[in-house]
């Protein structure tokens, strides 16, 4: 059973990914979701600043945090990989369980989204980057993928994170996740 | 250019399940994105105050936008009018997130909307029907959201709107073939198009409630009805305690079926906006644009 944080967001989108692997999840919207039990969370794509202050807001800050630091398998896409990182240039951490540095939207706006694929543990994937953040430095880790030199995907110990949107094309992340994290 | 039109789709599958707020400062901006806001819409004046000042109303200044852009993070729309061509142009250089092409400003064009698909930039569209809503998205919107009557702090409209765009993507789910060929062309629209959506269920494009929103509970209200997430213009900023307001607008979203944390949310909030009814306004801003 995954758990989606679901405050704010593209949530829906790692929904349909686990239901067409037949991967049970539900959402957690307030605290007392956080009581369910889960073999793994995912934190989504939306804006950082929006789901940051609703953790904060409906007291679902620490409960979660203490989960991810008690090694909960988590996953975080984008926004997520920004609550996740442990330093945040130009502006504050949010849970910093996960000892990265990273960049908010280090591609400039809209215009600077863009579409490609590369490479991703071996496999050839398509990952779409909106307004996407950038991992400028893994303190510890280690890098799964790298697009012109840019880290985008980085897994340490129990936290995946990705600055792309796997669960807009693919499901061969999740199915990492699910295989090398949840299932370890 | 295929792979921006997604993009552009994407963007708003970003926003969903958030508030987007009308802010007219930096200060502003910087209020909207600390309470929550997932987007602010940066224009000169918000629609209330086009309501009392009349007049012709404009895209904004660009030196504003930007300022705008420069207090916040998180992704800064603005306003043009109906078919202006180049006020689009303008935002476009200046590297907005999203364009809105609205009914709230004075329409430039009687006739034409913009044909979007030639642009860069994502476009925001109001609809108050699905024809309109598919209309928009064959020129290229990339979000859709219902028109509502901007600027009264009266939710009627917004609810007529989503329930008629509701009801007529449910009634197309079940359509056979020859209805389907009838409803394209009732509504004016590709056959392709009215196939995708009855076989879905949904528009292929993320849709927001827009206009008249005023209290968390307006908000939740509006996702009960199927919004994937709101925009709130004058509801907040003229209202008695516009900090509050917006993250209890936020966090009322999030939480729209949770009727205690509604509750708590609504508790002491102060003065509302005031409003005006829709039976008292002059101009109906819903009415440009088809």
């Amino acid at each position: 059973m995954i758990g989606i944080l679901a405050l704010q967001g593209a949530f829906i989108e790692h929904k349909y990914i686990l239901d067409n692997l037949s991967v049970e999840s539900f959402e957690i919207r307030k605290l007392s979701d956080l009581n369910k039990k889960m073999s793994g969370v995912i934190l989504p794509g939306g804006e950082s600043t929006t789901i940051g202050k609703l953790l904060l807001d409906l007291n679902m800050f620490i409960p979660l945090q203490d989960k991810i630091k008690n090694g909960l398998p988590s996953f975080g896409t984008c926004a997520g990989a920004i609550l996740l990182a442990k330093y945040v240039e130009d502006g504050t951490p949010s849970l910093a369980t996960m000892d990265i540095k990273i960049k908010r939207n280090a591609y400039g706006r809209q215009l600077g989204s863009f579409f490609t694929k590369d490479k991703f543990d071996d496999e050839i994937i398509p990952m779409s980057f909106i307004r996407a953040p950038l991992i400028t430095e893994v303190v510890a880790g280690n890098i799964l993928a790298t697009v012109n030199d840019d880290i985008v995907a980085v897994k340490q110990n129990n936290q995946l994170v990705t600055t792309f949107h796997p669960e807009l094309k693919t499901d061969f992340v999740h199915k990492y996740f699910l295989n090398t994290i949840v299932q370890r | 250019m295929e792979d921006r039109v997604e993009l552009n789709r994407n963007l708003a599958q970003m926003l969903k399940g958030g508030v987007i707020m009308d802010v007219t400062t930096p200060e502003q901006a910087k209020i909207a994105q600390n309470a929550g806001a997932c987007a602010v819409m940066a224009l000169e004046r918000i629609p209330a105050d086009i309501r009392a000042a009349g007049g012709v109303s404009r895209m904004s200044d660009p030196l504003m936008i930007k300022e705008i852009q420069n207090a916040v993070t998180i992704p800064v729309m603005a306003k043009v009018r109906i078919g202006h061509i180049t006020e689009a142009r303008i935002l476009e250089a200046i590297e907005i997130d999203y364009i809105d092409e609205s009914e709230v400003l004075s329409p430039a064009d009687d006739v034409y909307h913009i044909d979007k698909t030639k642009y860069s930039v994502p476009f925001v569209c109001g609809a108050k029907d699905l024809g309109e809503a598919l209309r928009r998205i064959v020129e290229g919107a990339s979000m859709i959201r219902t028109k509502g009557e901007p600027g009264t702090g009266d939710v009627v409209q917004a609810v007529r709107h989503m329930r008629a765009i509701m009801a007529e993507i449910r009634r197309l789910t079940s359509m056979s073939k020859d209805e389907l060929y009838n409803a394209a062309k009732l509504m004016q629209v590709p056959y392709n198009l009215v196939v995708n959506v009855a076989q879905n269920g949904k528009l292929p494009v993320v849709n927001f409630a827009a206009g008249g929103v005023a209290t968390p509970a307006d908000a939740a209200l509006m996702m009960e009805l199927g919004a994937e997430g709101v925009f709130v213009g004058s509801g907040i900023f003229k209202s008695g305690n516009p900090e509050q307001r917006a993250a209890a607008i936020v966090k009322a979203v999030t939480n729209y079926k949770d009727y205690n944390i509604l509750a708590n949310v609504s508790e002491g909030l102060g003065e509302a906006m005031v409003g005006i009814n829709e039976n008292e306004i002059q101009l109906i801003m819903s009415e440009r644009g088809k």
